[in-house]
């Protein structure tokens, strides 16, 4: 059986199921107890689960990062909240130079099942420090896992997969999606990490997509099937590992790639994917690949909707590479 | 067990919260670092900063701004502060001295299109609501993530010494504020090199929905100051009479290289963190209720009145001048088109666009262009 629910209430529901299964998860983070989550993901599991695996901490990311860190090499599993995406930065050397190495420079000797969960994207106002999408840093880090799922489903899944997982996974949630709507089955279910999904198939330009851009990516591909343009929507879910296996096979059916995220263009995500396609398989390509992403200035407050990528520019996009 | 050695009250002791003006409105002349007029017009700046913030907070909640943070029940801390600094000194805020920018000057329209990001905005709509800046009266761009004033606070001061100009530096943190790095970092380096600075901590108790209780084991704020070797004051801070008299202190020894104060005022967040959350979530009206009673507002009332200086209908005439003066600057901002002009996205990130923005622009322009219904299909 379905049934629908909200983005933010599947997360919530990871969270709490998994702490229901599993002793060892705990939640850490500001304002994540009573109030519930700046969000409200981790509302009521303070009263379910109690203070001792639901901490509200004193205002430094270093310091949840470290705890996790430290909690992680005892064998606990926690799940640390960052309030928002753009404060990763005060726990980069937390997240960087200790947790994404631990376990390589302690020989293996400790896993690291710690997940951070971040909010991240623009849409909602919030100006250049609480917009931002930085999955590109996190991914050019060996030791980290770099989720960004787009849907209810998935939200629910990979995160479930996550704090299952004995690497860190940084678990990049879209702000902008959070109030939206989805179907996920009743009963328990996982999806995994480093597994892309086809979100519409599609025959004449596979657009690779993240996150938010997972559905401009979809209405683009409803604009274009008037035109007669096939779109193949490939919903990326993880960035690292990347679904090379899926990406590859789809571009093979089509012989036409984009690739769109939110995130400025400039060494993006999209680099990288354009980039192993012509490394690996440029035979499949006919027409030169195109990228789409935000232009190469911090997230403004006002004109934020002429900043944010959206179906428009993958139209755009699409046309070019069809027609090139 | 009892803990033989952090014994209960022993700091609030050592650190004891300075009042100046006593529950009756008197108070001692000796302490008193204010003239009339000058407590009169801090008085009218109190009351301007409480109607705007309510009047705000009203304008977010009918969607004609996105967002709003105030200061409700901290005007003195804000006020008594930087009017215990002379006008040469720079101000580092955290996001709810808005009353600090405009009694250096910034004026009143110019903020309210902050809040709209509109044409008018000096910040080119490129900040969120209340982070502010306003060059001219030294009051330095806000930022979201919490403490990095501090250390750069410091670091202003600090060039006084090296330029060899005689400037204070003045940064405003919250109590949550201390549980972060840079606070600690700045509060460090100030103490080791004598940096003229003076960090105010507005404790009011919560930072969003975390109490201070859960923020430090420190009894007080101030108490942070001996592990740095600097000089730490507590005052109350709904007293405006006392958080002035503390921050002119305080500037004193900074100015004659004494070096760094850590002073807290000790005053309360009486509304919500900020339009985006629900205090009745975590805390009881129990709490609130006793705090209204000790509005800093009030309390500065008394003291007037104590002097004199307030004749009973005046506090109803101030309010409505104070209406009249929000009512003005929202109009005027209104009239500014609602949208700051597309090069804003593209201006102020260099010194000089760099190549690909300067395509990116003509690339948005004409995609403007193209269906300026909507000013792009989005
Ligand atoms: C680095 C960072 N982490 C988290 C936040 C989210 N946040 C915004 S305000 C706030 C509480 C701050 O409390 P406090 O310093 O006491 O100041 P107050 O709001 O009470 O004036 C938090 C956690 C932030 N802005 N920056």
């Amino acid at each position: 059986m379905m049934r629908e629910t909200r983005y933010i209430k599947a997360i919530n529901e990871a969270l709490s199921e998994e702490m229901a299964r599993d002793e060892n998860v705990f939640v850490v983070g500001e304002d994540v107890g009573g109030a519930g989550g700046a969000f409200s993901a981790t509302r009521d599991l303070l009263a379910r689960f109690g203070p001792r695996r639901v901490r509200d901490t004193p205002i430094s990311e270093a310091a949840i990062v470290g705890i996790a860190t430290g909690a992680a090499l005892r064998g606990l599993r926690p799940v640390a909240e960052i309030m928002f995406a753009d404060f990763l930065t005060l726990a980069m050397d937390q997240i960087v130079n200790q947790l994404a190495k631990a376990r390589y420079m302690f020989g293996g000797m400790y896993t690291m099942p710690v997940v951070i969960r971040a909010p991240c994207g623009a849409g909602l106002h919030a100006g250049p420090q609480h917009s931002q999408s930085l999955e590109a840093w996190f991914a050019h880090v060996p030791g980290l896992k770099v989720v960004m799922p787009a849907t209810p489903h998935d939200v629910k899944g990979l995160l479930k997969s996550a704090i299952r997982d004995d690497n860190p996974v940084l678990f990049l949630e879209n702000k902008a999606l959070y109030a939206m709507k989805g179907e996920i089955p009743d009963g328990e279910y996982l999806v995994p990490i480093g597994k892309a999904e086809v979100k519409r198939p599609g025959k004449d330009v596979t657009v690779v997509a993240t996150s938010r851009m997972v559905h401009e990516s979809l209405e683009a591909a409803r604009i274009l099937a008037a035109s007669g343009i096939d779109v193949e929507v490939l919903d990326l879910r993880t960035i690292t590992p990347l679904d090379r296996e899926a990406i590859l096979q789809s571009v093979a059916r089509t012989g036409r790639l984009v690739v769109a995220h939110e995130a400025v263009k400039a060494f993006g995500v999209g680099a990288e994917i354009v980039a192993m396609v012509c490394e690996e398989r440029p035979a499949l390509l006919r027409a030169p690949p195109a990228r789409v992403g935000a232009p190469f200035v911090p997230v403004p407050f006002a004109q934020e909707k002429l900043y944010l990528p959206a179906a428009a520019d993958v139209v755009r996009a699409v046309q070019g590479v069809v027609s090139a | 067990m009892t803990d033989p050695v952090n014994v209960p009250g022993r700091w609030e002791r050592e650190f004891p919260l300075q009042t100046v003006i006593e529950e009756d409105g008197s108070a001692d002349p000796a302490r008193v670092t204010l003239t009339d007029a000058k407590a009169l017009d801090l008085f009218r700046w109190m009351i301007l900063s409480r109607e705007m913030d309510e009047r705000m907070v009203q304008l977010q909640r009918q969607g004609r701004i996105a967002f709003y943070i105030g200061a409700i029940g901290e005007e003195a801390t804000v006020l008594g502060t930087v009017a215990g600094m002379e006008e040469r000194d720079w101000l580092f805020p955290s996001y709810r001295e808005h009353a600090g920018a405009l009694y250096r000057g910034m004026p009143f329209v110019t903020f309210v299109c902050d809040l709209l990001g509109n044409a008018g905005d000096r910040m080119l709509g490129h900040q969120m609501p209340c982070h502010e800046a306003w060059a001219p009266g030294r009051f330095v761009s806000i930022s979201a993530p919490i403490a990095t004033q501090v250390p750069q606070a410091v670091g202003a001061a600090w060039a006084a010494r090296i330029r060899g100009d005689d400037m204070v530096s003045l940064t405003w943190f919250g109590e949550g504020a201390t549980s972060a790095n840079d606070f600690h970092t700045g509060a460090n380096f100030a103490g080791v090199h004598k940096v003229p600075v003076i960090m105010v901590c507005r404790n009011n108790g919560w930072a969003i929905s975390v109490p201070r209780e859960l923020q430090t084991a420190s009894e007080t704020i101030a108490q942070k100051a001996v592990a740095y070797g600097i000089h730490g004051e507590r005052v109350d801070g709904n007293d405006l009479l006392a958080v002035h008299a503390a921050t002119q202190r305080a500037r004193v020894r900074a100015a004659s290289g004494l070096g760094p104060t850590l002073l807290e005022c000790v005053t309360y967040r009486v509304e919500g963190h900020s339009t985006s959350d629900d205090p009745r979530a975590y805390r009881g009206a129990e709490e609130v209720d006793a705090w209204r009673d000790r509005d800093p507002i009030l309390r500065l009332g008394r003291y007037l009145t104590w002097r004199k200086l307030l004749p009973p209908d005046e506090v109803e005439a101030l309010r409505a001048e104070a209406r009249e003066r929000i009512r003005r600057a929202v109009e005027d901002a209104e009239t500014f088109a609602p949208k700051p002009s597309i090069q804003t996205l593209f201006q102020g990130v260099y010194a000089e666009p760099l190549w690909q923005q300067r395509e990116q622009l003509d690339e948005l322009r004409a995609a403007v262009a193209e269906d300026p219904r909507t000013s792009h299909p989005r």
